[in-house]
Parts: structure tokens; sequence; C-alpha cells
């Protein structure tokens, strides 16, 4: 899976916190009231920058509706993994009391635009937004309550795949996920599925592509493999637009590219068309 | 190796190399052995025929199976052809025409898992390798027709889960199962691929470690020394799991096959604290 891809680009420092604001896209730089004031959107090249799972919340969910969900459900450490750099368990704690958060997304019922859903966000600052065994379960426990509760469901991704610090269980998840939603939309209810910077690996290959409609936002990088990896298997160099935004819409994966102003409405206007 | 007389206490790193063995029976090795009768099908309708995930129709034990499996070859060319077992969108788009053909005609469907992964490649991604195997999960999951899994050797990552929700899962005695190469994994959290044998030690990709953990339901014992040294002795042993497994699945009610096969599936790394 791809997402070490991801921890090897050179984006050291946040576009807010640099002296210049650098877009990560197009490497343009910008003062940083400016960029702050365009709300993490490059102003040239108009690539939507990383948010927490809570400001994505703030911006999609009417206000004052969100309800977290599943909060205690958590990582589990089946395999006792430990890497060169120590155990998986002191290195996702570290994360928990950095972030806040309990798993890589952040699950809850919610209205959009008045209509009553189920919304996931992903966080990437959560271990790389990796698909746990945790995550894969809030997930699945978020159909079951959506088809429960006749809710639509709505999931931002942003991810760099499967976490192989849980092993197999890890890739398990891609199955429990997709089979969940496969359920859902059985049941008659609708999955709208964002893919945000960057949506990669196993979580791009189950529940971020099965969307009944497929989202996403300007420049995001979209993919199953990681781009050094597909270069060597090929022995060339590829586009720069290779698995961008632009670049799924025209191959045919992605319903619309919107920009983030307009991405709740959107949304809203979709479940509105999505519902009986 | 080590595994001249027994395979009983082999490293992980020792079963990698098994598992990869060029010599190990492959596909149409297993299908030779285990069927009497096999009939290819080609080509997924929509873009090309992947010579890397190969299906047909199949006799077992007198019995008609849908027959799914990764294609590796024998020699370079066969292996070129193939594309070392590393399939595209259409392979895993055409495994899922197969399946939904017999389906409808409520034939049993049998996946043999042997692949390195999914293929990585510029085309791959053109045509949605991500959306391929994304469609296969949830596809496979809701299947009304009981569907057996083999893991006979490599179960690399998404490329091999994407023909591996099923009903049963079988797991031959030497083959891995992994969420990421032991090679990709010492790369990134030992910045270091030599440190390969240690990344598979700590993933647990044996046979025995995913049975313990629950993704696998059955170990199918291998011929001493490991399956290569005997194909006939080792596909008889697949052949008889998969006949217990297909037993086991005849008659059950299709609507309560998928809310079985739910609650297995929902079961992988079930949270309890």
């Amino acid at each position: 899976m791809s997402w070490f891809e991801k921890k090897k680009e050179k984006v050291a420092i946040a576009p807010e916190k640099a002296i210049w604001a650098v877009c990560p896209k197009c490497a343009s730089r910008f003062a940083p009231e400016e960029w702050k004031k365009a709300s993490s959107i490059c102003p040239k090249c108009g690539y939507a920058g990383r948010v927490s799972a809570r400001a994505r919340i703030a911006m999609t969910a009417d206000e004052g509706t969100f309800k977290e969900v599943f909060r205690e459900v958590s990582y589990s450490d089946h395999l006792k993994f430990r890497d060169a750099a120590g155990a998986y368990r002191d290195k996702i704690e570290a994360t928990i009391r950095k972030t806040g958060e309990t798993e890589s997304i952040v699950m809850g019922t919610c209205e959009i635009g008045g209509i009553r859903a189920m919304l996931g966000v992903m966080d990437f600052s959560f271990m790389g937004g990796s698909l746990g065994t945790g995550t894969g379960e809030r997930i699945a426990r978020a159909c079951e309550q959506a088809i429960e509760e006749r809710r639509p469901l709505v999931i931002f991704s942003a991810s760099g795949g499967a976490r192989m610090h849980e092993g197999i269980l890890s890739l398990m998840q891609m199955a429990k996920t997709s089979a969940a939603i496969g359920r859902l939309k059985e049941a008659g209810l609708a999955y709208i599925s964002v893919l945000t910077d960057p949506t990669t690996g196993g979580v791009s290959a189950s529940y971020a592509m099965l969307g009944d409609i497929n989202i996403t936002e300007p420049r995001a990088l979209i993919g199953f493999a990681g781009r050094r990896v597909i270069e060597n298997t090929i022995h060339q160099k590829l586009p720069d637009d290779f698995q961008s935004a632009e670049y799924l819409l025209e191959h045919g994966f992605i319903d619309r590219i919107v920009e983030r102003k307009d991405m709740k409405a959107f949304i809203a206007k979709m479940l509105r068309y999505l519902s009986r | 190796m080590a595994s001249e007389k027994t395979t009983k206490n082999l490293s992980a790193w020792e079963r990698v190399k098994l598992a990869r063995d060029p010599n190990r029976p492959h596909f149409r090795d297993f299908i030779a052995l285990v069927a009497s009768d096999f009939e290819e099908l080609h080509g997924d309708r929509l873009v090309s025929d992947d010579k890397a995930l190969a299906g047909g129709f199949a006799t077992i034990d007198g019995r008609k199976v849908l027959v799914l499996g990764h294609n590796k070859g024998k020699n370079v060319e066969e292996n070129m052809a193939a594309n070392f077992g590393m399939a595209n969108p259409d392979g895993y788009r055409k495994a899922m025409r197969l399946a939904k053909l017999a389906e409808r005609f409520s034939i049993p469907v049998v996946t043999f898992v042997d692949t390195p992964g999914a293929y990585p490649g510029d085309t791959a991604e053109a045509r949605g390798q991500a959306e391929a195997i994304a469609k296969s999960l949830e596809f496979f999951s809701l299947l009304k027709t009981p569907v057996v899994v083999v893991i006979t050797g490599e179960g690399g990552s998404g490329g091999a889960l994407a023909i591996a929700v099923g009903d049963k899962v079988l797991m031959m005695e030497n083959a891995v199962y992994s969420v990421i190469s032991p090679e990709g994994c010492a790369g990134i959290l030992w910045r270091d691929g030599s440190k390969a044998p240690e990344a598979a030690e700590a993933l647990k990709i044996t046979a025995q470690d995913l049975k313990s953990l629950g993704a696998v339901d059955e170990i199918v014992k291998e011929p001493a020394g490991g399956a290569q040294k005997n194909h006939a002795a080792a596909a008889k042993a697949v052949k008889k799991a998969i006949i217990a497994a297909l037993d086991e699945l005849e008659g059950v009610d299709a609507e309560e096959l998928v809310a079985r096969r739910y609650e297995k599936i929902r079961s992988y790394g079930r949270f309890s604290k």
C-alpha cells in the first residue's frame, strides 16, 4: 500500500505556519494571511488543502446538529506489532494524545441542508488516515445504524490506505466496509463518497470508490498504487496530472469535482435527489 | 532450505519463500489435478481478457463449479504473458462477470488466490484498479451463491482480497497472506528493504497466524517439504477441503447464505474493549 509515498513528500511545513505559504501542488507562494483568508484553497491553482475532520464537519453539517457516535471504538493491537521505531501501541497512543481523536474517522449523525444523514470524516493527521480495525468497525456500525434509522451515508475520505501495523485484519476492513456499504445500498439508501486529498491504497480500493455518487475536490490525489511504485514498474515518468481529481474525472471514476465552497450545497442536493 | 524434512517449524520468511517457489503448483496445475473438466471463459466484455486472472466452468467431484484464479505461469514467457499473476482491473471485472453468471444458475464459485498484488501500472490506474477491487469486495459480499476461497500461494493485499471474500476461506499450510509485502513493509517501517524477514514475522502472515486471528477458516496440510515437492498430494488435500466446504454450503438458502457471509466478514477484527 502506498501511504509511505506521502510521508516522504517534502511538505514539511504547513502552509499557514511558514513565512511564505507554499501551495503543495503548484508551489506558488503567498503571504500567510492570504492563504489563511482563502481557507486553505490555493488562490493560484485551486488545490483544496487538507483540513481536520472537525473542520470538515463544521463545513458540512448544519450548525449544532452533529452528534458523534462510536468514539469508544478505537484501535486494537491484535498483532502486538513492533517495528524499527518501537511498538505500534506507543505510536498510536501518542497520536491519540496529539490529535484528540481516537480513530482515523470521526462518525456521527447530523443534518446536511436539513436532511438527516450519517456523516463520517477521515482525518489524515491520524496515522495518515490509515484504515485500521477501529476505522472499519466505525464504518460498519455507521452503515448498520443508517439502515436502522433510514439515513443516507456521507463519507469524506483522506487516507494513505490500510494500516499495516494491524496486519491482515486491516486488510479485512476493506472487505468489511465494502460489505456494509453493499447492505446499505441494498436497503435503498444512498451513499455519497467524497474523496479528498489524498485518497489512495486500500481506502480508494474499498469504501471510497463505492459511492452512488463519487465527488472530489480540485487537484486532489486519488489512486491505488503509489506514483513511485508505478514508475518503477513501467520504467517511465508519469505525467504531473496522473492520479489527480481531474484525471479521474476524465477516466470516468468521479461524478463531479466540486469546489469546497459549493460542497455542502451539492451534497444536500444529491441527498434530496436520492431520497424517496 | 530448511524445508527438506519438515515444514512444521518454519519462520514466516521461510514460508514466504515457499509460497513464492516457482515450482509450487499454480492455478492451472491445481485445476488439472482437482477438476475432471475445465472450460476456460475469457474477457470482461469491456476492455480485454486479463491473462493474470483466469476463470471458467469446471467439474469437481461430479459437481458444477465456477473456478477463478490468479495465473502466474511456469516460465519467463508464461510469467510475462500472465503479468506474474498481477491482475489488471479487467481481471477483477471478468471475475465478477463470470461469478454473476454462476449465481444465475446457482453454481458455487471456487477461487484460487496466488498473487503478489494487483498490478501497479499506469493503464491499471487509468482503468480504475481501485474501483475494480472495491466493487469486487462489495460484489462478492452480496453474491447469492456459495463462494469457497483457497489461498494457495501468495495472498498479496487488495489484489488477493478482491477474489478472497467468501463463505469458507481455506489456506494452504505454506501460503502467506498479507496487507503488504514484507519487503514493502520493511522499506517503510524499517527504512530498509533487507529487513523483510523481520517484517514478515511482525505482520503475522502465515496460515497458523491467520487462523488464530480469525482471518481464515481452515488450514490445508501440504506434503512433506511443501506443495512444490508433490503437486498430486497437495492437490488431493485441496480437493478434499473444497469438497467438504461445498458439502457444508450446499442447500443453504441464498438469503441465509449472504446473511451468514456478512456476519463472517463483519467479525474480522471485531472491536471488543
